[in-house]
């Protein structure tokens, strides 16, 4: 056996999902697509007492579209947002990150959710969360709340969600019609972890343009580049202003050296990404 | 301990395990399949990838009691009438395999890659099999096989 014992549940709703980690009181994991908790398991780098597993929650797994929000179940799989016809048109930035995901065997168990509440800085999807002003839902015994990704994401692999609750659905405004979008990212082989990503959202609308970035991978926690998104909405979306906030993201980002990069090496990518990003957006975007 | 009831290559099955097993090592060692292969345990290598309810997925990152009620392909179930299936005649007519460590991973996700993309170009070919590792990096057998299957898997006209 690979992994340390156990006690398995797998609740049908999420009451009981929510009971059982009160019951647990911080010994048990909550198990979703199971991606990247159960290689820790494998390698019992994670020692659970218990895993409450939320892939029997039916009410959990859905996408929906209404009044310019897209709400995802937080136990929707990557491979269901991957080929959602709403998604390719409400929000097709998260389409092209999702491709970034892993590999599609893996996009068929992972979920949206779980990849948020998992926290590894170098996903995909907090980024995208970070860029499009999303938010997350939480529920634990004493109700609801709605987290911001600046108020979720703590450091690497931590977020602020408390032991007894449940990440239940994560929340994307729609993009406006003619909005142009990238994801890029650099990891040493397809379908490995980013080294660095950037995604990108650019819109024009009553004589202005918005901007949209945020990083994966160049910090503990995905960051949103607010003062490049300024440069590009005061000075435009020329090549001067592309370069000037590619240049602006290498300054403020803030990586850590690991095994697999330096810290420089990150805060090059990010700046070089952020040009490619940008520039791909530019020709998408309409309008 | 934990009973486990799933259709496996169309046959109902069962088994009674401990939760904490990998659903790549109940199929291996608790209903005798050993043609899906144990590699990495972590979910990079690809070599245990079965179908699970059609699609493509790594049964070392899946419980065998979250299967429970699952339908499961494995490569065993890919032959038909003592026929190799399209895929694998292809393989066999490509030397898509060398070792054949990697190969029932490779023809399970290939099989999924197929079903979603019918008739996939050799880049997305290449991008679909790097969901799996051959150490013998004999890719460009396993391309040209995939890609041979695609033509003989489509519709014939008319």
């Amino acid at each position: 056996m690979k992994p340390a014992k156990f006690e398995y549940h797998a609740p049908s709703t999420l009451d009981e999902a929510i009971a059982l980690l009160v019951r647990y009181g911080g010994d048990a994991k909550v198990l979703a697509g199971g991606q990247s908790l159960v290689p820790l398991l494998n390698f019992r780098l994670a020692r659970p007492a218990a895993l409450v597993d939320l892939n029997r929650i039916r009410a959990l797994a859905y996408i929906r579209d209404e009044n310019g929000l897209v709400r995802f179940g937080a136990m929707t799989r990557q491979r269901t947002i991957e080929f959602s016809p709403v998604v390719a048109r409400r929000l097709p930035l998260l389409r092209e990150a999702t491709r970034w995901v892993g590999h599609l065997p893996i996009r068929s168990r992972g979920t949206i959710g779980g990849s948020i509440a998992h926290a590894d800085p170098s996903a995909e999807y907090p980024a995208v969360l970070t860029a499009l002003d999303g938010e997350v839902v939480a529920r634990g015994p004493k109700g609801e709340r709605t987290l911001a990704p600046a108020a979720l994401f703590e450091t690497y692999l931590t977020t602020t969600l408390a032991a007894d609750e449940v990440l239940t659905e994560v929340r994307l405004p729609a993009m406006p019609e003619g909005a142009g979008w990238a994801f890029e990212e650099f990891a040493r082989r397809h379908g490995d972890f980013a080294i660095v990503g950037v995604a990108a959202a650019l819109w024009r609308g009553g004589g202005r343009v918005t901007a949209r970035l945020a990083t994966a991978g160049a910090g503990p926690v995905p960051r949103r580049l607010s003062e490049c998104e300024q440069i590009l909405e005061r000075d435009g979306l020329g090549d001067a202003a592309i370069e000037a906030a590619a240049r602006r993201a290498s300054e403020l980002v803030e990586p850590d050296t690991d095994l697999h990069a330096s810290a420089d090496y990150r805060r090059h990518l990010a700046g070089v990404l952020t040009a490619r990003a940008l520039r791909r957006a530019r020709e998408t975007a309409r309008g | 301990m934990a009973d486990v009831r799933l259709t496996v290559n169309g046959a109902a099955r069962e088994g009674r395990c401990e939760s904490r097993k990998l659903l790549v090592d109940f199929l291996r060692e608790d209903l005798g399949l050993t043609g899906t292969h144990v590699g990495c345990e972590h979910g990079i290598c690809g070599a245990c990838t079965v179908l699970v309810d059609g699609e493509a997925a790594r049964s070392c990152l899946m419980l065998a009691v979250q299967a429970d009620g699952a339908d499961i392909t494995t490569v065993e179930g890919l032959m038909r009438d003592g026929r190799l299936h399209p895929l694998q005649e292809a393989f066999r007519e490509h030397h898509g395999l060398q070792c054949g460590f990697c190969t029932p991973g490779m023809l399970l996700t290939a099989l999924d890659l197929l079903r979603v993309n019918p008739a996939p170009s050799e880049d997305e070919v290449r991008e679909g099999i790097s969901a799996v590792l051959c150490r013998c990096t004999g890719y460009h057998g396993i391309v040209k096989a995939v890609r041979a299957a695609a033509v003989a898997l489509a519709p014939k006209p008319g």
